[in-house]
């Protein structure tokens, strides 16, 4: 057991709890008034739900004793065994520590796809569905990756989870929009953000808190972690600047919402490269995620799908491109293992890999439980509380009285 | 008696309201109202989707003056309301049939 990390982690799991609360800002912003309380209401409600789910089955599906390589046992179920002594997979923090830790991932992470389904599903069946995911996706996911599966142990790189967090809300994002359609109106008339200084707050939340995000994920207080520190900011940096480059060049303004779409797509990018970059080829894997994720915002126009706040185009494309972008610029003096540029192609491949088995999962069995829910509880609110507002029909509540 | 009812740009406003009470208007009535002429109104674009925004804000200045006034207060507003621009706005007269002071009763030119 080591205080300095003992410290460090405890902070970088609050840093990453605050998230969170960030997200609902950046998404609500960007609904219209009458569903910000419907669209904070998917983000903040998971702190309750995912937690709880985390530590009575979450956790242990995710880093129990590993069964084929994948899913974790039920060996911590309900926590057992994990205590205040040093276990799971790090030696030098608490069990419980490393536990939470993880388990702010856990909530985010459903919080993510939100955003592809705002505006017009019904509560209740989407809390269970978060459930589901939970369990049938994010786990397996979280056990591949980091808790001992195939893809860790096949050597695919990804520090603080462009496949865990953002690949995999980006493929549920997509099944989301294939199953629940869109929005009543959209194409026909304009959706806009209703209160874009929230969203910018919100996107300073989540720069804020995805240094705990990224530092954290090295699990010491270490050279590790600062140049993932170093190497997240260098990137949120590098994509807040493409995104408004490309978005000036294309449309002809520098627009707020860019601003705050380039710093995620950036941070998106970085996730799972924090840890095995120099802040140089963090640099070059912002400036990407900026021009990637705004580009990717245009593919619902172009298959005519309605994501409502580009889930897919931000956080899947990002994330896919954070970590192609790994197997390209790793560097063997950052974080042990060298990529394409570095005359190690094999590391593409395995990335690449790692790609299309989390696109394929996640989509799939995405697809499979909203199609249940759906047939059991129906997704979908009906038309007349979609035009009047979630946050009256679903919460009997109105956001603002002006 | 004529009302003329003067719809500009908003920034505008404190010039037209110079311009009338040089001519010795007392008394006027200010809504922020939005609207569009013949050019639309402007774009929006929110992570690269355009959207066209049709009513753009605008003032409208309302007065009531005695019928001699007519012409120099259009062309007193015309002068401090004009850019030269797209969206300067229009000026509506039209007559008023009384005008009652609610104070003292008095109604008529008196009453303005």
């Amino acid at each position: 057991m080591n205080a300095a990390d003992t410290a460090f982690i405890l902070i970088c799991a609050a840093l990453v709890m605050f998230m969170t609360p960030g997200l609902a800002l950046f998404y609500a912003g960007m609904a219209r008034s009458k569903n910000v309380l419907g669209t904070v209401m998917h983000s903040f409600v998971l702190l309750g739900v995912a937690s709880l789910v985390w530590v009575l089955v979450g956790y242990s599906l995710s880093f129990g004793t590993d069964i084929g390589g994948f899913i974790g046992g039920f060996d911590y179920l309900f926590l057992n065994g994990v205590g205040p002594e040093p276990g799971g997979p790090t030696e030098n923090l608490p069990h419980l520590l490393f536990m939470i830790f993880q388990c702010m991932f856990a909530v985010i992470t459903p919080a993510l796809i939100t955003g592809a389904f705002a505006e017009r599903i019904k509560f209740g069946p989407f809390v269970a569905f978060s459930v589901l995911w939970l369990i049938f996706v994010y786990s397996p996911m979280c056990h591949w990756v980091w808790g001992g599966g195939w893809m860790g142990e096949m050597g695919a790189l990804d520090f603080a989870g462009g496949a865990v967090v953002h690949m995999s809300s980006g493929a549920a994002a997509l099944a989301a929009v294939l199953v629940l359609g869109k929005r009543k109106g959209y194409g026909t008339e304009p959706f806009i953000p209703h209160n874009l200084p929230m969203t910018l707050t919100g996107a300073g939340i989540l720069w804020f808190g995805w240094f705990g995000f990224n530092a954290g994920s090295a699990l010491a207080a270490d050279g590790a972690a600062a140049n993932a520190f170093v190497t997240t900011h260098v990137a949120a940096a590098a994509a807040v600047v493409s995104w408004l480059l490309v978005e000036k060049w294309h449309h002809g303004n520098a627009t707020t919402l860019g601003a705050a779409s380039g710093a995620v797509a950036g941070l998106v990018a970085i996730t799972p490269a924090a840890g095995f970059v120099t802040p140089m080829g963090a640099l070059a894997i912002g400036l990407g995620g900026g021009v990637i994720c705004y580009g990717g915002v245009f593919l619902k126009s172009v298959f005519k799908y309605d994501d409502a706040l580009d889930v897919v185009g931000i956080h899947g494309l990002g994330g896919t491109w954070g970590a192609l972008a790994t197997g390209i610029f790793a560097v063997e003096s950052v974080g042990g293992v060298n990529g394409l540029l570095y005359g190690n192609p094999g590391q593409l491949w395995i990335q690449f890999v790692s790609v299309v088995g989390t696109w394929g999962y996640c989509f799939v069995v995405s697809y499979i439980l909203f199609k249940v829910v759906d047939a059991v509880m129906g997704l979908r609110v009906g038309v007349e509380d979609e035009i009047g507002g979630l946050d009256v029909s679903q919460h009997s509540e109105t956001g603002y009285q002006l | 008696m004529r009302k003329v009812e003067i719809i500009t740009r908003p920034f505008k406003l404190d010039e037209v309201k110079a311009a009338l009470t040089e001519l010795g208007i007392q008394g006027m009535t200010v809504t922020d109202v939005r609207g569009f002429g013949r050019q639309r109104g402007h774009k929006e674009v929110y992570r690269g989707a355009e959207y066209q925004v049709d009513f753009v804000p605008k003032v409208k200045i309302e007065v009531v003056i005695a019928d001699e006034m007519v012409a120099e207060i259009v062309e007193a507003v015309t002068n401090a309301a004009r850019t030269n621009q797209i969206g300067d706005g229009k000026i509506f007269v039209s007559p008023v049939d009384e005008v009652v002071r609610i104070r003292t009763g008095e109604t008529g030119d008196e009453a303005i």
